[in-house]
C-alpha cells in the first residue's frame, strides 16, 4: 500500500504564513490559559492527599462527603467517582507526618458506617516533597534543551538547533495549553508525558533536517526554500506512518489505561498531533526564517573537507617523517 | 542464503533476549528478574525525614546524665544540672574538685567548655553538630533495617535518598493492619530510660505544672497504663537504652506478655550503684516518655536485668522487644511521603497496561504487515525480538518496571517501528527511482542510518540528563525510553539488514517489489 505520491513536492512554505499565524495564535492562547486557568496539580506538586476507595455497592458520595466533613483535614476534600459507580477518589490539600497514626487510617475511620468498602490506595506527598521535585525537574528539562541545543549545532548549525528547540518549546507550551483547558490533572506521569513528547519533537524534527542536510550536500540547488519543501516532501509519508502507529498506541493506552494514567496518556495524544504537525509545518519553516544561507553552509562543508585532507597530508607527511 | 555477520548478531540478540527475559516472564525463582514497582504488585513506599534537631538535644541529655553520675560516683557536688539552647550548664560547689571536674569533661567528645568561678557551659561544636546529624541519619536507617529484618516481611528496601531521607518499600504488604503494624515498629522510637522518681514531691505530682517541675529539676510524666495518672521523676535519666543488650518476650507469673531486658556490665554497674543508694525509693521504667511500673527498690539489684510489663498482646509484645533490641532511634522520624496501593489495585493497573500493551501492539503488527507486506513482517521481527531485549536488559539491571515504565514501553513500541518505517520508504524511494533492489536496500540502509543515529544519539544524551537530574519516576522512565533507542537500532539498523542480505538474491530474482515492500504503484 501507497499513501503518498512520492514524486509529489508539496509548497509547504508556500503557506508558512498561514501556519505561523495559526501556530502563533495557538501558542499564546496556550500561554494565555496556562496563566490564567494554571493547571491542576496533583498531589506530587502540591503535597496532599488521595485516597481511592472501593466500595462492594455504588458509592454513597453524598454519605461520604458527610462523613469526611467532619475532620478538619478534609475540610475542602473533593470526593469524585473514579472510573466505575463502585470506586471513589477523595481529595485533600491536607497530609499528616506521624507514622503511627496517618491520613489514611483516618479516611478509614470516617468511612465507617457508609457502607462495605476496601481502601486500594493512599497516596500522600508532604509539603515540603513537592517543591523539591519542581525545581529539580525545571532545571532536567532546562539541561536536556541546553544537550540538544548543542548536538544539533555540533551536526547541523546553529540555526537549525535554534529552530529545533522553538518548535519543541511550541509543542509542548500548545499540548500543556490543552491539559489546562480540560483540567486534566498534572501530576510526575505528566512530567514523563512532557519528556516523550519532547524526545518525539526533536526526533520527528531531525528526521526532516537530515533530509535537507542531504539535499544541500548532494543537490546543487541554492534555493533554500525549495530544497525544504522537497525534504519535507520526502519525508512526509514517513513522518504521517510514524505519526499513526504512535498514535495506535497512545490512543489504546488513553482507551484502556483508565484514569490512573490520563495524566500521561492525555497529554501524549494532543503532543503526537502537534509534534507531528509542527516537523512538518514548523520546525523547517524556522530554519528559512533565521536567515539560513546554503552557499555558506557549503562553503562550510567544503572547508571541513579541506581541513580534514589537509590534516591527513600532514598526517601522511608526519609519518613519512618529513615534518 | 548465505549467513551474514548482521544476521549472525541477530541472532545472538534474540538469544540474549529470549534467555534473560525468561526469567522475568516465567517469574521462576532463579536468575536475574525485573522487579514490579509497588504500583504494580501492591505495597507501601514512604519517604521519610529525620528530626536531628531532637537528636541533638538528646545527645545533650546523654552527656548531662553522664556528668550527674560522674559526679554521684565520686561524691562531687554540683547544682543546677541542665541541657538547653544546646548548652549544658551546672555550678560546681567546690571549686577543689575543679581539676578532677575538669579532667572528665576533657573526655567528652565535641564539646567547648567554659568555666569560671564554678559555673561550668558545654556547648557542642559546629562539627560535632554536622556530625551527629548524620549519625541520626544513618543510625536511623540501620534501626529500621535491623527492626524490618526480624519483622519478617519479604524483600524491605531501606535506602538513604538525598541527605536526611529515608526511602523504605515494603512490598510484602498486604492488608492495612499490617501496614499499621510495620509503621509503628518503624517509627516507635524504643527510648528506654530509667528514672528516678523525686520522692519528696511525689505526692503533689499530679496538681503540679510542668513549669513548675521544671523548677525542681523535674519532668512530668504520664502513666503509660492509667492515663490520669502522672508521675514526677528526676529530669537526668540515671541510665538509657543505649545500655540495653537484650530484650526478649517472656511471661509473668499471671502468664501475660513481659518483656524482659538485660543491660551491658556499665549499665548494671550503673543500676547497681544507684539502687544500693535508694533502697526505699522509686525507680521509674520509662519508655518513649511514659512511666511503664515505678517499683519500690528493695535492695541493691545487681545483674542489670529488668523487667517491662504493661498490658501487652503477645504480638505488641514481640514488636516492642524488636525495637527494644534493634535499639532506639537516635531521632524522631516524620512522613514525608507515602504511597500505599493495596495489591487487588496493582493487579487491576497490570491487567489495564497489558491491554494496551497487546493491543497497542496487535494494531501496530497489523498495519505493518498491511502497509509494507513482507518489509512489515521483517520490520515486526525486529520490534518483537526488540521488547525482549528491552525486558532482558532491565533483568540484567534488575530495574522496576512501574506503572509509568510500562506506558513508556508501550510507547516505544510505536516508536520502534519507526526506524523500519524510515528504512523501508527510503528503499522505496529507491525502487521507485529506477534502482536495482540490492542497491536501493544498501542506499536506503545507508542514508536512514544517519538520520537514525542522529536521532537517537540526541535522544539518549537528553535520557541522560533526566537520569542524572531526575527523581524517582522520571528516573526509570528514563532507562526504560534509553534502553528502548539502543535496542532498536541494534534490531532495525543491524538486525533487518542482516534479513534482507539473506534474502537478497531471491528479492533480485522476484522482484515482486508488491510482494517484497508492498508497493502498489508501478515503478518506473
Amino acid at each position: 500500500m501507497e499513501l503518498f505520491k512520492e514524486d509529489k513536492i508539496y509548497n509547504f512554505l508556500g503557506k508558512g504564513k498561514i501556519f505561523f499565524v495559526a501556530s502563533f495564535v495557538l501558542f499564546f492562547l496556550a500561554i494565555g490559559l496556562i496563566a490564567i486557568k494554571g493547571f491542576s496539580f496533583g498531589i506530587d506538586f502540591t503535597g496532599g492527599t488521595v485516597v481511592q476507595v472501593k466500595y462492594t455497592n455504588v458509592a454513597p458520595i453524598v454519605k461520604i462527603r458527610e462523613a469526611l466533613a467532619k475532620n478538619e483535614l478534609f475540610k475542602h476534600a473533593s470526593v469524585t467517582e473514579f472510573g466505575s459507580p463502585q470506586e471513589i477518589i477523595i481529595k485533600t490539600a491536607a497530609s499528616t507526618d506521624g507514622l503511627n497514626k496517618d491520613i489514611g487510617d483516618t479516611t478509614k475511620e470516617l468511612l465507617k458506617g457508609t457502607g462495605d468498602f476496601e481502601i486500594r490506595r493512599v497516596d500522600m506527598v508532604g509539603p515540603k516533597v513537592g517543591d523539591e521535585l519542581r525545581t529539580k525537574g525545571l532545571t532536567a528539562f532546562l539541561l536536556t534543551l541546553v544537550a540538544i541545543m548543542a548536538t544539533v549545532t555540533f551536526r547541523y548549525e546553529w540555526r537549525f538547533a535554534l529552530a529545533a528547540i522553538i518548535a519543541i518549546v511550541h509543542d509542548i507550551v500548545i499540548t500543556f495549553g490543552f491539559v489546562s483547558y480540560f483540567e486534566v490533572d498534572f501530576n510526575i506521569e505528566s512530567v514523563a508525558a512532557l519528556l516523550m513528547i519532547l524526545g518525539y519533537s526533536i526526533h520527528d524534527t531531525i528526521i526532516v533536517y537530515d533530509r535537507i542536510r542531504e539535499h544541500i550536500e548532494e543537490s546543487k540547488n541554492t534555493d533554500f526554500v525549495m530544497i525544504v519543501n522537497e525534504a519535507v516532501s520526502r519525508t512526509q509519508s514517513r513522518t504521517t506512518l510514524t505519526s499513526l502507529t504512535v498514535f495506535f498506541v497512545v490512543l489504546t493506552l488513553f482507551v484502556f489505561g483508565g484514569d490512573i494514567m490520563l495524566g500521561f496518556s492525555f497529554p501524549m495524544l494532543i503532543g503526537v498531533i502537534v509534534g507531528t504537525y509542527s516537523s512538518i509545518f514548523v520546525a523547517a519553516q524556522l530554519v528559512v526564517w533565521t536567515g539560513f544561507s546554503v552557499d555558506s553552509y557549503r562553503q562550510m562543508l567544503a572547508e571541513k573537507v579541506k581541513n580534514r585532507i589537509e590534516k591527513e597530508k600532514m598526517r601522511a607527511q608526519f609519518e613519512q617523517g618529513i615534518v | 542464503m548465505k549467513l551474514n555477520y548482521r544476521v549472525v548478531l541477530l541472532i545472538f540478540a534474540t538469544i540474549f533476549g529470549l534467555v534473560f527475559s525468561l526469567p522475568s516472564l516465567t517469574q521462576s525463582q532463579s536468575g536475574a528478574k525485573v522487579t514490579l514497582g509497588l504500583d504494580l504488585q501492591g505495597g507501601l513506599h514512604m519517604l521519610l525525614g529525620v528530626k536531628t534537631d531532637e537528636a541533638l538535644t538528646s545527645q545533650l541529655k546523654s552527656i548531662a546524665s553522664g556528668i550527674k553520675h560522674f559526679t554521684e560516683h565520686n561524691d562531687i557536688l554540683i547544682d543546677g544540672l541542665s541541657a538547653s539552647n544546646n548548652t549544658v550548664t551546672f555550678e560546681l560547689l567546690d571549686e577543689d574538685d575543679a581539676v578532677v571536674m575538669d579532667e572528665y569533661l576533657k573526655k567528652v567528645e565535641g564539646t567547648v567548655i567554659h568555666s569560671a568561678k564554678g559555673q561550668y557551659s558545654l556547648a557542642m561544636t559546629p562539627t560535632a553538630i554536622e556530625k551527629l546529624k548524620v549519625q541520626a541519619v544513618d543510625q536511623a536507617i540501620e534501626t529500621i533495617r535491623n527492626r524490618l529484618d526480624q519483622f519478617g516481611l519479604a524483600e524491605p528496601t531501606v535506602a538513604k535518598q538525598g541527605v536526611d531521607k529515608i526511602l523504605v518499600e515494603l512490598p510484602g504488604i498486604k492488608t492495612a493492619q499490617e501496614e499499621q503494624r510495620a509503621r509503628e515498629l518503624i517509627s516507635r522510637a524504643a527510648k528506654l530510660e530509667m528514672m528516678a522518681i523525686d520522692e519528696d514531691r511525689a505526692m503533689r505530682a499530679n496538681e503540679m505544672t510542668e513549669m513548675e517541675a521544671a523548677g525542681f529539676e523535674d519532668k512530668l510524666l504520664d502513666d503509660a497504663l492509667e492515663p490520669k495518672v502522672k508521675h514526677l521523676v528526676h529530669e537526668i535519666a540515671i541510665l538509657d537504652g543505649t545500655m540495653l543488650t537484650n530484650a526478649q518476650v517472656g511471661y509473668d507469673q499471671n502468664n501475660r506478655p513481659v518483656i524482659n531486658f538485660s543491660l551491658n556490665s556499665e549499665g548494671a554497674q550503673i543500676f547497681g550503684d544507684f539502687t544500693g543508694k535508694n533502697v526505699g525509693k522509686r525507680l521509674a521504667i520509662v519508655l518513649d516518655g511514659k512511666v511503664y511500673s515505678a517499683p519500690v527498690i528493695n535492695e541493691r539489684i545487681g545483674g542489670g536485668s529488668g523487667q517491662i510489663s504493661g498490658n501487652y498482646t503477645t504480638e505488641e509484645a514481640n514488636d516492642l522487644s524488636i525495637a527494644l533490641r534493634s535499639g532506639a532511634l537516635l531521632a524522631p522520624i516524620y512522613m514525608m511521603e507515602k504511597r500505599s496501593v493495596g495489591p487487588s489495585l496493582g493487579a487491576d493497573s497490570i491487567k489495564a497496561s497489558l491491554m494496551a500493551l497487546v493491543s497497542g501492539f496487535g494494531l501496530v503488527i497489523l498495519f505493518m504487515m498491511f502497509y509494507y507486506k513482507l518489509a512489515g513482517v521483517i520490520a515486526n521481527f525486529a520490534v518483537v525480538i526488540n521488547l525482549f531485549i528491552i525486558l532482558a536488559l532491565m533483568s540484567l539491571m534488575g530495574a522496576t518496571l512501574t506503572l509509568p515504565g510500562m506506558a513508556g514501553i508501550v510507547l516505544h513500541i510505536g516508536l520502534a517501528v519507526d526506524a523500519n518505517i524510515i528504512i523501508n520508504e527510503r528503499i522505496r524511494e529507491g525502487l521507485r527511482a529506477g534502482l536495482p533492489a540490492r542497491r536501493a536496500i544498501t542506499e536506503g540502509y545507508s542514508k536512514a542510518m544517519r538520520a537514525i543515529l542522529d536521532s537517537n544519539v540526541t535522544q539518549i544524551l537528553a535520557c541522560t540528563i533526566l537520569y542524572v537530574y531526575g527523581t524517582g519516576a522520571v528516573k526509570g522512565f528514563a532507562v526504560t525510553l534509553s534502553m528502548g533507542l539502543l535496542a532498536s537500532m541494534l534490531t532495525a539498523i543491524v538486525g533487518s539488514y542482516g534479513i534482507y542480505q539473506l534474502f537478497m538474491d531471491r528479492i533480485e530474482k522476484s522482484k515482486n517489489y508488491s510482494l517484497w515492500f508492498g508497493m502498489t504503484r508501478k515503478v518506473a
